[in-house]
């Protein structure tokens, strides 16, 4: 039985990349639908992210698009080419950054392996130092509950995002500058192992003997507490991977946007991203990764007509004007809410289902 | 005379102007099953969150397996509204309040008397997550299952105390789905988990029906035996209490009103009148 779904769970991952690859043999890399699977899958890693705090930890934390930013800039500033800086530093006399990872594997390792390698570095870097700003964040935060925790963390995104745009930075961030002409990943492909694996880690840690004690402090602290788990260290430990995974998060978000600043990165970019835990499930993995790509494929590129004045073929450019789009995505977003109100998939994850299904026909033993 | 396990000093914890708890002080020698009764509102479990560090007790020491784990005394503004006794005698001291897990680290686990088990887990997993504390790996080791000799120890361990208790037929049920009576038996199975040498236990036989009870004695008894534990209790199920206890505690408005071996305290008339509610001036 164990080992009929790891196959499985094997099985469906193997056909999402086989999937990913076809895709990007078949459609040139600005296609829609390729631009969709990369954003779905920046999205699901900050949604899985955001649920292992939300959802797993129940700390109820907004500050995910601070730490998205973090990593957002690490990643930009670390990979734009040397001899682009003076085009994009422009007010900073190219800014005081002057190397590039990328330019600087591709000359150990080749150019290929070295700029793949240069680019991961970059992004693990964007993770570690939004980890490290977790850890000094949650000092003093952690200590909070509910909604005062929401509160605290929501500030603490704003007030980085201020930060950042502060002109006495700009050597190292260009102000309120846009960021841009540093590499990408050309495919889905590349997206799909890097966010798989990512998620996968986080997988792994919710399962193991951490990810249980996380459960067990969402579930009931003081028997938490009572059986000897730690309430402070646990819940900064989950702060912290939470946040690592969000800044990675947020250097994928500024490779797919091709250009980043820091105004991107406001807190209606959390709720975005809240919305998918929560209709996804909270507490629920596979349910964020559905949403994710459900959400992002309708408001990105499904429902687009809605704002062009053509849908489904019906032509009524009176009707579907600019926004049209976002007032039928909140009906559905209500709708969905109305009908799963523990999301779609509450806390169980698609194997879960798939089980019960196989119970109730009467075949598993 | 066996080794003194748990020492209670003048314990006293005073909420705001109420006094919950009055100078306390209580001995448990190894081995011996202990019971705390009274009347509602006495202050037992008030004690009990005490000695577990749930609460911060206002004035008094706590010792457990020979050293000091938890001692107070009244600090700024209760110095001025303490009410209690000997609010000197623990000045000198340093002042010790370790948040509940590393008291149940220490080897003192406890169970609840509102039945507290994580409601969205299995049965099994109840007690494997209680298991967490004694872990060795780290969060990486654990994240990428290179402690899997510890990971199976813990199952087979926690699959060991679910069979003790005899709730290895529900293993994958969730534990809410439970009766009552099982869910407590859960509760100390959880509490087991830990490898406590002191269990406190906060009403185990609340909500049982009298065979239940006999049958939580008998249980209670055996896993004292079977795991060389010390037991102290809270209980109201008087049949229990004279049935297992070594020695009792009687508690009234915070105060320790009598000790002693079940037959004394039976007969003890103070005792008699707390349970009946004499009046002052009858």
């Amino acid at each position: 039985m164990k080992k009929k779904e790891t196959v499985f769970v094997m099985g469906v991952l193997l056909a999402v990349l086989i999937g990913a690859i076809i895709l990007d043999a078949l459609l040139p890399s600005y296609h829609i639908a390729i631009k969709v699977v990369k954003k779905a899958v920046v999205y699901s890693l900050v949604a899985v992210s955001m649920n292992l705090l939300n959802g797993f930890t129940g700390l109820f934390s907004l500050g995910q698009a601070g730490f998205m930013l973090l990593g957002a800039y690490s990643y930009a500033v670390l990979c734009i080419p040397v001899a682009k800086r003076a085009g994009v530093y422009q007010q900073y006399n190219g800014g005081i950054v002057q190397f590039s990872l990328p330019e600087i594997f591709s000359g150990l390792l080749g150019d290929k392996i070295g700029t793949v390698f240069g680019m991961l570095v970059a992004l693990l870097i964007g993770g570690i130092l939004a980890a490290v700003f977790a850890y000094l964040i949650g000092l003093p935060v952690l200590r909070l509950k509910s909604d005062y925790l929401a509160i605290a963390t929501l500030g603490f995104a704003e007030i980085l995002r201020a930060f950042f745009q502060w002109r006495t930075l700009g050597p190292v961030t260009n102000g309120s500058n846009l960021l841009k002409n540093y590499p990408d990943f050309s495919g889905a492909t590349g997206y799909i192992i890097l966010g798989g694996a990512l998620i996968a880690v986080i997988v792994l840690l919710v399962n193991s003997t951490y990810g249980r004690a996380f459960i067990a402090i969402r579930d009931d602290e003081i028997a938490a507490e009572a059986m000897g788990i730690n309430l402070a260290h646990h819940k900064r430990l989950a702060f912290v991977i939470s946040s690592f995974f969000a800044g990675v998060g947020g250097g994928m978000l500024a490779m797919y946007m091709g250009a980043v600043q820091a105004l991107s990165f406001k807190s209606s970019m959390t709720y975005e991203i809240l919305l998918i835990v929560v209709i996804g499930g909270i507490g629920s993995i596979t349910g964020s990764i559905l949403t994710s790509f459900l959400y992002i494929a309708s408001v990105e590129w499904l429902l687009r007509g809605l704002d062009s004045g053509k849908f489904l073929g019906i032509n009524a450019p009176a009707v579907f004007k600019n926004g049209f789009r976002m007032a039928i995505v909140s009906v559905i977003i209500m709708v969905v809410v109305l009908f799963f109100r523990k999301g779609i998939m509450g806390d169980k994850e698609l194997p879960d289902l798939l089980r019960r299904r196989a119970k109730k026909g009467g075949s598993a033993q | 005379m066996s080794r003194n396990l748990l020492k209670v000093e003048n314990l006293t914890m005073q909420f705001g102007g109420v006094v919950a708890v009055d100078n306390l002080s209580l001995e448990i020698n190894e081995g011996e099953i202990v019971a705390l009764i009274g009347p509602n509102g006495a202050g037992k479990t008030t004690a009990f969150n005490a000695i577990t560090g749930v609460y911060e007790p206002t004035n008094g020491r706590v010792s457990f397996d020979g050293s000091v784990i938890v001692c107070n005394h009244p600090q700024g503004k209760m110095e001025r509204t303490y009410k209690g006794e000997l609010a000197d005698l623990y000045k000198s001291e340093r002042i010790l309040n370790p948040t509940p897990d590393k008291i149940t680290a220490l080897g003192m686990a406890r169970t609840f008397q509102n039945i507290r088990l994580w409601k969205s887990q299995t049965v099994f997993h109840n007690v494997l997550i209680a298991k967490h504390m004694l872990a060795k790996s780290n969060v990486f080791t654990a994240t990428f299952r290179l402690n899997r000799r510890e990971e199976e120890e813990q199952r087979r361990e926690a699959m060991e105390l679910l069979r003790l208790v005899g709730l290895d037929d529900v293993r994958d049920e969730l534990a809410t789905n439970l009766p009552y009576g099982r869910q407590r038996r859960l509760e100390i199975a959880r509490a087991l988990a830990t490898k406590p040498k002191l269990l406190l236990l906060d009403e185990p036989a609340a909500g049982m029906n009298p065979q239940e009870t006999i049958e939580l004695a008998d249980f209670v008894h055996e896993i004292r035996e079977k795991m060389g534990l010390t037991v102290f209790m809270i209980e109201h199920h008087m049949d229990m209490v004279m049935k297992i206890s070594d020695r009792i505690y009687v508690l009234d408005f915070g105060k320790l009103i009598a000790q002693g071996i079940p037959s004394e305290v039976q007969s003890n008339q103070r005792v008699i009148d707390a349970y009946l509610g004499v009046t002052e001036d009858a």
